[in-house]
């Protein structure tokens, strides 16, 4: 079918995006790998110069930074955790026989598709306020004093509010990679007399762990750039408590004007997410083949 | 399914998967309430759960005092071109992968899905500085283009995987029977291809809705779509929880609904075809 004519016509189909894709990820990316060598602040730009690796040695011995790169750690292991362990569990949960489960399934989905700047004032307002919050509500119920979130534990906070966002992200793809399980193999274990808890370590979890590898990956790329949930709730404080590498990158460049430096944070958050996504790509790659 | 359980098992799984599911849906569920009540029964304590009266004041007053059906429109316009745009694109160049592939096809789509892995921070100071020097900052048409370039990775790998699917040896087979190419494009490719294109547009208008890095830092009062809007709610001025609660529910209401409608297409776009 591939005669040299098609082939032509192919390569011509593909032109656009591949042209494109080069531009966008190459003119941006260089330009920011040259800012970051240059001292440039928009505040006063006409004093632009070479600036060797100043940038980044400002950057990186800026305590902020220590404490973001902490922070984007504890934000993204944090989720990760909540979401991969809840969503297993929800989703185990979900594929028994129930009424009603098709409504259950929305109502568990939903949350992932509220966009980020919704989901953070709904919980910084509705639950998590320290007066009129139903977290409050709840707290003086039982006679416990509220706690003021974000306030006293600001980025446990965001992981939570990140981590309602994520859970049906895991539960959904969890929950279909669990339906491909063969009924045939789990009633063989049955019959073999395996319980619910050998069915589940000895069946069920090596079946999810290309399941959960994929959600692992794909999570994190996504994890490493929140930004909005911070935003709105706590703009990164107190101090620095509950900045992350991306929060302090959109400080350093897009508040403080400092070209220089937010380019040499750009850089950085850039060769971390490209660690990440070496290993999903071959997560992803493998499958290609098949 | 065809495990036999008793009933009782079946009962306690149900109430259980309802009371998760409820608790998850809780903070939707709350704000929209909430946007049916009055400013006072909002914070009031002990809370009210159902309003007293239904209000739909809060929704007026929204578009009244901030124009609200600006920053919406301006949300449809973004998500919707930016993926008809994606699509103009990713079509043809999904489907020349597809079907005539060549030793490279593979390495090209890992390239184009690794665009995908660079975090915005990596190149939104040049961005940002080209697009106040082209006059491009808070336009609707400069906000589009770039939500067109990072979902265009997404787009062409969901095309990709749909189109690999439909089998090669039916258009042989229309050749053989002395169909003219046009005939074979209209009448056998296009609607095997047209489900795989309809879910890659759904999944791709939700997550252009919900973009919140890009929509933020780039607009400003003119093209900010719900986004940008919303946000502006985070400085503190008073308690005006039933009008967040108004501009909220508003805001995803209508992604809430096409989501429902893509939970498959939603797996598989999001792993990269990795998991269906």
């Amino acid at each position: 079918m591939a005669t040299r004519q098609t082939r032509a016509l192919a390569r011509t189909m593909m032109a656009p995006a591949v042209v494109l894709l080069l531009l966008w990820m190459i003119v941006p990316l260089g330009m920011t790998i040259y800012f970051s060598f240059q001292n440039y602040n928009l505040l006063n730009p006409a004093m632009q110069s070479f600036a060797g690796w100043f940038n980044y040695e400002f950057f990186v011995t800026d305590p902020a930074f220590v404490q973001s790169m902490v922070n984007t750690l504890l934000l993204v292991g944090g989720v990760l955790a909540i979401t991969v362990i809840g969503g297993t569990l929800i989703a185990l949960l979900l594929d028994q026989p129930m009424f009603g489960q098709g409504i259950v399934r929305i109502l568990v989905i939903s949350p992932f598709f509220v966009m980020p700047p919704v989901a953070a004032l709904i919980w910084k307002n509705m639950l998590m306020h320290p007066g009129y919050g139903i977290f409050a509500h709840i707290a003086r119920f039982f006679g416990i004093s509220p706690i003021d979130w974000f306030a006293q534990v600001p980025l446990f906070a965001v992981i939570l509010i990140v981590a309602w966002q994520w859970l049906p992200f895991a539960t959904l793809i969890l929950l279909t990679a669990m339906q491909s399980l063969s009924e045939e193999q789990l009633e063989a274990s049955e019959m073999d007399g395996a319980n619910a808890f050998n069915r589940f370590f000895y069946i069920i979890l090596p079946h999810l762990a290309r399941a959960i590898t994929v959600v692992v990956l794909i999570q994190t790329i996504f994890l490493l750039a929140i930004f909005a949930e911070i935003l709105v709730t706590t703009n990164g404080g107190p101090g620095y408590n509950s900045t992350n590498l991306t929060f302090l990158v959109y400080r350093t460049a897009l508040l403080n004007y400092d070209i220089g430096g937010g380019s040499a944070g750009g850089v950085i958050a850039v060769i971390l997410a490209n660690i990440v996504a070496i290993f999903l790509m071959r997560a992803v790659g493998k499958n290609l083949d098949t | 399914m065809a495990r036999s359980v008793r009933p009782q098992t079946k009962i306690a799984f149900t109430v259980l998967a309802w009371l998760v599911g409820l608790i998850l849906f809780f903070p939707i569920l709350w704000a929209i309430l909430t946007s049916f009540k009055t400013e006072s029964e909002a914070i009031a304590s002990p809370p009210v759960v159902l309003p007293s009266v239904w209000t739909l004041e809060n929704y007026f007053d929204v578009q009244a005092r901030s124009d609200y059906f600006k920053h919406f429109f301006n949300s449809v316009l973004i998500s919707v071109g930016s993926t008809l745009i994606g699509l103009f694109i990713g079509v043809p160049a999904a489907w020349s992968m597809a079907f005539s592939p060549t030793k490279r096809t593979k390495d090209i789509l890992m390239w184009m899905l690794s665009t995908k892995m660079m975090p915005a921070v990596g190149v939104v100071v040049p961005i940002y500085l080209l697009f106040r020097d082209w006059q491009l900052l808070d336009t609707v048409h400069g906000l589009t283009f770039v939500l067109t370039m990072i979902n265009l990775p997404i787009i062409i790998w969901m095309l990709y995987t749909y189109f690999r699917e439909i089998p090669v040896d039916i258009l042989e087979a229309a050749r053989m029977d002395g169909a003219e190419l046009w005939k074979e494009i209209v009448y056998v490719l296009v609607p095997m291809a047209i489900p795989g294109i309809a879910s890659t547009l759904l999944l791709n208008v939700i997550l252009a809705w919900n973009e919140a890095f890009w929509t933020i830092n780039l607009t400003a009062a003119q093209a900010a779509p719900l986004t940008a809007f919303i946000s502006s709610f985070s400085s503190p001025q008073g308690l005006f929880w039933a009008k967040l609660s108004a501009a909220s529910t508003l805001a995803i209401a209508p992604i809430l609904l096409l989501g429902w409608f893509s939970q498959k297409q939603l797996v598989r776009g999001l792993t990269f075809g990795a998991v269906k």
